[in-house]
């Protein structure tokens, strides 16, 4: 049998028990490659339970920095005896199994084309501490210097790691030292050359950051000038506010008196937290919500009135598996669609699709500058995968330069100076109007906002020309959108392609690492990364450019697509979908074989390589 | 309704208040509701209440919901900002734009649809968190707008214009609002001015969560016999606890009380409420023994107005949350961004 034998190139899959306390054992290990200056990336696999059902953590460890989800498993460390079988079926051929051999095991539980490498971990444990919680948390830390001590891990960034982690409470770090040495002197005894998955300091971290998407749109929205939140606990969403919370609190408290600059509320439900928000948004504060697929839904009423009645309101939708209640702890984008044309009626939404942590602090503060400037709700489109996996992306970047724009607001003063003021009169021929906040001025430019029909001066009207008159300039106001937001991002093909794909969200480094197999298999494809909707003429040039273009997303009924066909004017015969939506993250090796497949039905076979397909 | 314009000339000998308005200046546009129905007395009342406490009108944010009663913020205060939400969640709006200017005064107008059936779970959190806001709940147990169903605070019993008897425990949306947490809950009737504008005055220098459901008969659908929320039945089971005046500052205390006991009850903002006791029982500081009493009046069929419960150490939510004085809406860059440096120190943490 010929064993896996790589370097700083391979897939770690742990699988555990929830609660068992594993999650900051695996982080550790996680982290300890990019202290060696080789990039990973993990991934939480876990149940929609506290405790007790099982959870997986997976590393890809990739020195070439493919931070996509890669598929198959090179390393199984088998934690939870519950899922044993399926464990060690996923193990690619020639891959390793690491076990827990207190307990004999018959020969049927393994695999005759894997390699076993046992540790009695339990017993170790059971001799060295009385305590069982001791013993359960301390197993963890074993299996992470044994695997340190079999892979070549150093052992003083694993030692550095968990100083910082036991900073000042000297009383968890010396056990958590000792507990890792046991387990790194074990290895190096008993275990050499173990494992054939080897790795040795490299250089391809840089400045990068290590980062869940969730935190990081916290942090644009902390620097995007939000002063309201108000959100209602929805997994994947729920630790978005919560970032919220712990960054504000350090940084928008004024030194001085101790007051707040910014209030979070925890709402009853969804229709309150985005009344909260458009009720701030009618009162010129930035404010937002967090939630996901359930939670739009809710919400869609309140969308509605926003969108009709043009009040700023950023909604992050932070994606899982639907529909209804769905796969709540795993990924998806299947909230386009829904999210596009939220509300009864004729509605459209401008949406933002960020591919990392990055660009959910960017396109989180770029949103309330869309939404002030659109007078209109703004959905940022992140997903579980972006969302609560930490994700190595470059660092925050912030220009103090910059300031916010609060669109088209008419104040006191320029209303004394006699300027004339329509709440929906299209002055610009841009399609917006401008606003005044309550309180503005003692006898001119107050209104009375409202869900119902209205002409130009927000006055009731159920006539058809006022009405149609507001809905055309909706329309006019969303073509100036398509100026404001994010443009596509291009990733050309080496060679002259004949094939173009689409692709937008988490599915980014899954894409360019198959843009990469591809190309090798002389298979080349232009990529266009899709940023927001309303759709530029970019995207529709791109297809036209092109014989065929894959639309890769992660839903079954090809949402973007749709969209693209019904708001873009694409001819949907040359779009070919690639879809993927069993609520993992979407691999490099799926989109390779996929797309592969597609173009050898086209009779397209590259005759050899370098050519293009 | 009327269809008649408002003449926008007045009466020069008008009386003014001490910022110089007349009454005229704090109406709005002319309503659109039935002749006779409640709802425009208690415009008229707020109307009043406003101009006698010499606020600018523009410095009122009007929040409602859908309705009837949800209709009227346009017909008084014409030179405020008004906001017609969405159906039953006129709390939260008024919670977020409270949340973002804490200097303007929020007024909520709502009716028993929109409070006590669809709006229910708003309701009692808009006051659970102490919103400081005056909320008025317009009640008349029936649909207007669709045409005579009940609604949740109708009585059990009670019989629809076309003899359908509403067999469903109704909402008591003032026991409601004691049991959340509102800090100052009144009832009154719509067709009772002199108590109602008092009211009013006392619930917007309340700071916190002021709600007031006034009961107001809906001409056209619950005004006939079998209803008890028409003008008869109320008029018949009204059963006033106490009478109120309300005095903007400490100084101008001075009035002749002939009958029953008086409470002063000083708020936050200096100015005092005070009490005329007409029940000897009724003591408007003691949640716990408001609550019963309202049960207790509810059993015999009565109806109790007036000042039901005040506590005089409220707090608002912005209290609780501990915000700064200057409204967020006046926040900009320097106030907010932390800016490139500290990010420089965050991305370093990050690695």
């Amino acid at each position: 049998m010929k064993r896996i034998e790589a370097v700083n190139d391979f897939v770690i899959k742990f699988a555990n028990v929830n609660g068992s306390g594993s999650a900051s054992a695996n982080e550790l290990f996680a982290k300890s490659f990019l202290r060696m200056g080789i990039p990973v990336s993990p991934r939480n696999i876990f149940p929609s339970n506290i405790q007790g059902l099982p959870t997986w953590y997976e590393v890809r460890v990739t020195e070439k920095g493919h931070l996509g989800r890669r598929g198959g498993v090179d390393l199984m460390v088998a934690m939870n005896p519950q899922t044993w079988a399926e464990d060690v079926k996923e193990i690619d051929p020639g891959g390793y199994l690491f076990y827990d051999n207190t307990k004999p095991l018959p020969p049927s539980r393994f695999r005759d084309d894997i390699q076993v490498v046992g540790m009695p971990l339990t017993e170790i444990c059971n001799a060295t501490y009385t305590d069982s919680r001791e013993r359960q948390l301390f197993k963890n830390i074993l299996y992470v210097g044994a695997l340190a001590g079999m892979m070549g891990v150093e052992p003083e960034v694993i030692a550095e790691l968990i100083g910082e982690q036991y900073k000042g409470k000297e009383k968890l770090l010396k056990p958590n030292l000792n507990a890792f040495k046991m387990g790194l002197d074990y290895a190096r005894n008993h275990l050499k050359d173990a494992i054939g998955l080897k790795t040795k300091r490299a250089y391809a971290v840089g400045d990068k950051i290590f980062i869940e998407g969730n935190a990081a749109a916290a942090l644009g929205c902390l620097y995007g000038g939000a002063t309201v939140c108000a959100w209602y606990p929805i997994t994947p969403s729920s630790s978005l506010a919560e970032a919220f919370q712990r960054s504000c609190s350090k940084l928008r408290v004024d030194k001085d008196t101790g007051k707040n600059k910014f209030a979070i509320i925890q709402a009853e439900d969804e229709l309150a937290s985005i009344g909260i928000v458009v009720g701030a948004g009618w009162n010129g504060a930035r404010a937002f919500t967090a939630t996901a697929g359930p939670g739009i839904s809710l919400m869609s009423e309140f969308i509605g009135l926003a969108y009709f009645a043009e009040i700023p309101a950023v909604i992050i939708d932070v994606q899982r598996g639907g529909p209804s209640t769905g796969m709540p702890t795993r990924t998806q984008q299947s909230d386009v669609m829904k999210c596009a044309y939220a509300s009864h009626g004729d509605t459209k939404h401008v949406l933002l699709f960020p591919e990392d942590p990055y660009e959910c602090f960017e396109m989180g503060a770029q949103a309330f500058d869309l939404a002030e400037r659109l007078q209109t709700p703004v959905f940022m489109m992140t997903d579980l995968d972006i969302g609560m996996n930490q994700r190595l992306c470059n660092p925050l970047v912030w220009d103090d330069a910059r300031r916010y724009d609060r669109g088209k607001l008419m104040t006191e003063k320029m209303l004394e100076a006699g300027m004339e003021f329509g709440r929906y009169l299209d002055v610009d021929g841009d399609g917006i109007p401008y606003r005044t906040l309550p309180g503005t001025h003692p006898t001119k430019g107050a209104y009375f906002t409202r869900g119902t029909s209205k002409n130009a001066h927000a006055m009731y009207s159920e006539a058809g020309p006022d009405y149609v008159y507001n809905m055309q300039r909706l329309l006019k106001k969303f073509e100036t959108a398509k100026t404001l937001v994010p443009k596509p991002v291009l990733t050309p093909s080496k060679e002259p392609a004949r094939f173009g794909c689409i692709y937008y969200g988490s599915t980014s480094p899954a894409m360019h690492e198959a843009l990469e197999a591809l190309s090798q298999s002389g298979i080349f494809v232009n990529a266009l990364r899709v940023r927001a909707f309303p759709f530029q003429d970019e995207i529709f040039d791109f297809v036209q450019s092109h014989s065929k273009v894959f639309v890769v997303e992660q839903n079954r009924d090809a949402q973007l697509k749709t969209l693209l066909v019904n708001d873009a004017g694409i001819n949907p015969a040359s779009l070919i979908s690639v879809l993927h939506y069993d609520g993992e993250p979407i691999t490099a090796r799926f989109i390779t074989k996929e797309i592969s497949q597609i173009v050898t039905a086209l009779n397209v076979r590259p005759i050899k390589k370098d050519k293009a397909a | 309704m009327t269809y008649v314009l408002k003449p926008r000339l007045h009466h020069p000998t008008l009386p003014k208040n001490k910022i110089g308005y007349t009454r005229r200046d704090y109406e709005g546009k002319v309503s659109t509701l039935c002749a006779g129905c409640g709802h425009d007395s208690i415009s008229a009342a707020l109307i009043q209440a406003f101009w006698e406490l010499d606020i600018q009108p523009h410095r009122v944010a009007k929040l409602s919901g859908i309705g009837c009663s949800s209709k009227t913020p346009d017909y008084f205060l014409g030179n405020s900002h008004g906001f017609n939400t969405v159906h039953g969640r006129m709390p939260s709006a008024l919670t977020g734009a409270n949340l973002a200017n804490r200097e303007l005064i929020y007024l909520g107008v709502s009716g028993d649809g929109d409070s006590a059936s669809i709006g229910l779970g708003q309701f009692a959190h808009v006051m659970r968190r102490g919103v400081n806001m005056t909320y008025i709940l317009e009640n008349n147990g029936v649909y207007g707008l669709t045409k005579g169903q009940f609604s949740a605070t109708a009585d059990q019993g009670s019989k629809s214009k076309r003899g359908a008897v509403n067999a469903d425990a109704p909402v008591d949306t003032v026991s409601v609002a004691l049991l959340m947490g509102a800090t100052f809950v009144a009832r009154s009737f719509s067709g009772d001015k002199q108590q109602l504008t008092p009211l009013v005055k006392a619930a917007i220098a309340h700071q916190g969560a002021a709600f007031i459901d006034v009961i107001s008969p809906c001409v056209a659908f619950n005004n006939h016999p079998g209803s008890t929320k028409s003008y008869d039945y109320v008029r018949d089971h009204n059963e006033a606890v106490n009478r109120l005046d309300f005095w903007p500052t400490r100084e101008a205390i001075t009035v002749d009380y002939t009958e029953g006991g008086v409470i002063e009850v000083p708020q936050h903002d200096g100015s005092i409420i005070k009490l005329r006791k007409l029940s000897a029982s009724y003591d408007p500081t003691d949640r716990i023994g408001a609550q019963d009493q309202i049960a207790q009046a509810a059993v015999k069929g009565e109806v109790l107005t007036g000042l039901l419960y005040l506590a005089p150490d409220a707090e608002d939510l912005h209290a609780h949350l501990n915000t700064c004085a200057v409204p967020f809406n006046q926040l900009g860059e320097k106030d907010l961004c932390p800016g490139a440096g500290t990010l420089e120190k965050i991305n370093a943490s990050l690695r």
